[in-house]
């Protein structure tokens, strides 16, 4: 036998797995994380302007004053007086809720995980907004469910496209599972829903019995500390609520949440336990005891001035850099700027050569479960300093323009 | 005897995650062996690390740009101290493909047929013109690729004369050089070649479509055998055309020839590697397995070649 089997389990598993491959786009962003490049890809939190003196103190004071229950086994559902002081984040952004309504996860990830696994079968129908977000996607797909998305612009998902998308569905006489959508500062396309588009998404919904799962991680991130009424506050019973605290306090701590029904939540604390018995109890015992000691309205504050400088410094950049034909989404909150190409211009493709320019951005296609989004970018703003963000855009404006001269070449566009 | 051995991994290249991976499992083999192992990423302070690290060796698990192309090898020949793989002359000549393939078909190794086109040929000279005549020469399907850089980076089947554009533009995002060739059906092997010793060929065939970075790097994904299941005159003929790169471009310790076997048992020379993949899905630990040496086996072989040249003057190549 002259046979190498590199993967002896090959033949064992999972079907659902069988798409998991090693990936070129993953591999390159191994790059990204140099310090020569400048990061516009992950939307990682700007960790570095928490009060670390005050979450030391907390964290001793988890330690001293409920040492033995913070290192012991939790309940399944979460920590009682964490998700008492959930609900009080949740009351900020003006979303009503008790305690008991509230299952703690890890992170908003794993709420979304769960609802996936309790809700799609192989070949389920799931209507996102397109582009979305593409832990989401993974979720949704790790079920073997379908994703049919529903198209957004500057004011968020698009009523009559998901009207369009409802009834395409019903002519085959198919239904959704779940409406997905991020209404505020939305990733990646940084836009928000307004008002009158919510109470519209909510009444078809309702028109069609449609289950809808609101993930909320940038509500509390709005520039100007506007509240958007939530789509969970206008129609409870038919929306289940995924909120985390990655973007208000820490990534690190890990939590999140799911606010819903009874018997879905129910259903849900039996999926949790399931999965991984109950969450961190020393992180929801640091995170009770931070929101319980801590002025957290102010940190949020803090982290709120600091990306609404970075987006302006990004949108600026972008203004005097960017080639002609490109345009951007202008967002109120959040992590992200939308971007989009001139036509031709594939994000993916061009990828390796930015990441050469040493400027890195998530390629648009990997939000869309359906191929599109060739000519399309994320730009995310959250974690490098506005200098930083400036020479980034820099780069990447040289790059573009590069590309748009190239492909004026080879397909004779110039004279 | 345990000695005291830099293991270089990483870099601000493409193959950077590759490089990781190879790196890691490089170092670990040679601390099993006893050797005391540093591990070093190529950043600002790579070279005062190096002069002030009382280093024995130095050990190359880079891929692609600064780590094969010459750069490194150039540093470390300046600095005085041994490392791993072809010097700076050879790998420098192996990292330009289209500089390799005019040695091969020189020195009598059949290269498969090639047009090389640099993105300022198409952007300022009008080059697009002339990609009717790439295609009349050579015929389809072509093979696109960057002239620089591995693990399949870029590189696109391109079955239509229609399809060469979008294939060019792809190409560029890796390279500026970019290196047009005439398709060869048949299997692909590689041949290993460690310290002059020729290791058995190592047959590729993915499961599903082409040998691309998810078919390199996804286990499973493709099937290898070692021998290839070939008849020994043609294995003959492909230990030949590996041995004849090798000399050609100067090589030593180690480098990986990947070739193509025709129909009618011909081997083409693609392209030499002169610091192969050591990843759990790499071709040449394949090879090595095939002879009986484990993977510390093969990474202690390496680096005894790499401390045993130390006293001879750059660019003495050892021949097969």
């Amino acid at each position: 036998m002259t046979e190498i089997n590199l993967d002896r389990y090959v033949a064992r598993y999972a079907s659902r797995t069988h798409g998991m491959n090693t990936s070129e786009i993953r591999a390159l962003f191994a790059v990204a994380n140099r310090p020569e490049v400048v990061s516009l890809a992950g939307g990682m939190p700007y960790t570095a302007a928490l009060d670390f003196d005050a979450l030391a103190t907390v964290t001793q004071e988890v330690i001293r004053d409920s040492g033995p229950a913070a290192m012991q086994y939790g309940e399944g559902q979460g920590l009682p007086s964490l998700r008492q002081q959930l609900t009080e984040v949740m009351a900020a952004e003006g979303v009503r809720a008790h305690a008991d309504d509230l299952v703690v996860t890890t992170g908003g990830q794993q709420a979304l995980d769960l609802v996936a696994k309790l809700f799609c079968d192989p070949g389920d129908i799931v209507l996102a907004e397109g582009p979305s977000y593409v832990g989401a996607l993974g979720a949704f797909a790790s079920y073997q469910a379908s994703v049919v998305h529903v198209a957004m612009d500057d004011e968020g998902m698009d009523p009559a496209a998901l009207q369009a998308a409802v009834q395409r569905l019903a002519a085959t006489g198919r239904s959704a599972k779940f409406l997905y959508t991020i209404p505020n500062h939305q990733n990646p396309a940084g836009s928000s829903m307004s008002l009158e588009r919510r109470e519209q998404v909510v009444a078809i919904a309702e028109s069609h019995d449609l289950l809808i799962v609101e993930d909320n991680p940038y509500g509390l991130l709005d520039f100007k500390g506007e509240l958007r009424p939530a789509l969970r506050s206008l129609a409870p019973e038919r929306v289940i609520y995924v909120g985390t605290l990655s973007k208000v306090l820490s990534p690190g701590l890990r939590i999140g949440w799911v606010t819903a029904a009874e018997p879905v939540r129910h259903k849900l604390v039996l999926l949790k336990e399931a999965a991984d018995l109950c969450q961190s109890n020393l992180t929801q015992h640091v995170a009770e005891r931070w929101f319980a000691t801590q002025p957290w309205l102010r940190q949020i504050e803090t982290f709120r001035d600091v990306y609404r400088r970075r987006c302006n410094a990004l949108l600026d950049e972008l203004a005097v850099s960017f080639p002609a034909g490109c345009s951007w989404t202008t967002p109120t909150g959040g992590l992200f700027v939308w971007v989009r190409l001139p036509d031709g211009v594939d994000a993916r493709q061009l990828l390796p050569k930015a990441l050469s320019a040493r400027v890195a951005y998530v390629p648009g296609a990997g939000f869309y479960a359906d191929g599109s989004g060739a000519a399309e970018l994320r730009l995310s703003f959250c974690f490098p300093p506005a200098d930083r963000i400036r020479e980034g855009v820099r780069r990447l404006a040289e790059v573009l323009h590069a590309e748009i001269q190239l492909l004026d070449a080879i397909y004779g566009r110039r004279p | 005897m345990p000695v005291r051995v830099a293991v270089l991994a990483g870099g601000l290249s493409l193959e950077r995650d590759v490089s990781l991976r190879s790196g890691h499992r490089v170092a670990e083999a040679l601390e099993d062996r006893g050797h005391s192992v540093t591990r070093l990423d190529l950043d600002d302070q790579l070279v005062p690390g190096l002069v002030n690290g009382d280093y024995d060796a130095v050990y190359l698990a880079l891929h692609g740009k600064a780590g094969e192309d010459g750069t490194i090898q150039g540093l470390l020949e300046l600095i005085g101290l041994p490392y791993t793989g072809p010097d700076a002359v050879a790998s420098g000549l192996a990292w330009d493909k289209v500089v390799a393939k005019g040695m091969f078909r020189r020195g009598g190794v059949l290269t498969p047929d090639w047009v090389a086109l640099s993105i300022d040929a198409i952007r300022d000279m009008g080059a697009v013109r002339a990609l009717d005549r790439v295609v009349d020469r050579l015929g389809t399907p072509v093979v696109v690729k960057p002239a620089h850089g591995g693990a399949a980076l870029g590189v696109h089947l391109v079955p239509d004369a229609g399809d060469l554009p979008a294939a060019l533009v792809a190409a560029y995002s890796y390279d500026d050089v970019v290196l047009i060739e005439r398709f060869v059906e048949g299997m692909e092997v590689a041949v290993s070649i460690v310290g002059g010793e020729i290791l058995p060929v190592v047959e590729i065939a993915p499961k599903t479509g082409p040998y691309d970075f998810a078919a390199r790097y996804t286990h499973g994904a493709t099937q290898f055998h070692a021998p290839a299941r070939l008849p020994q005159d043609t294995l003959a003929a492909c230990a030949t055309a590996g041995e004849t790169a090798w000399r050609l471009a100067g090589c030593r310790h180690v480098t990986r020839a990947d070739m193509i076997v025709d129909a009618s048992g011909r081997p083409w020379l693609l392209e030499l590697d002169t610091c192969p993949g050591m990843t759990e899905t790499s071709l040449l630990p394949m090879a090595a397995a095939a002879c009986g040496w484990s993977f510390p086996d093969l990474c202690e072989r390496i680096l005894q070649d790499a401390l045993a040249s130390a006293d001879l003057p750059a660019g003495t190549a050892a021949a097969p």
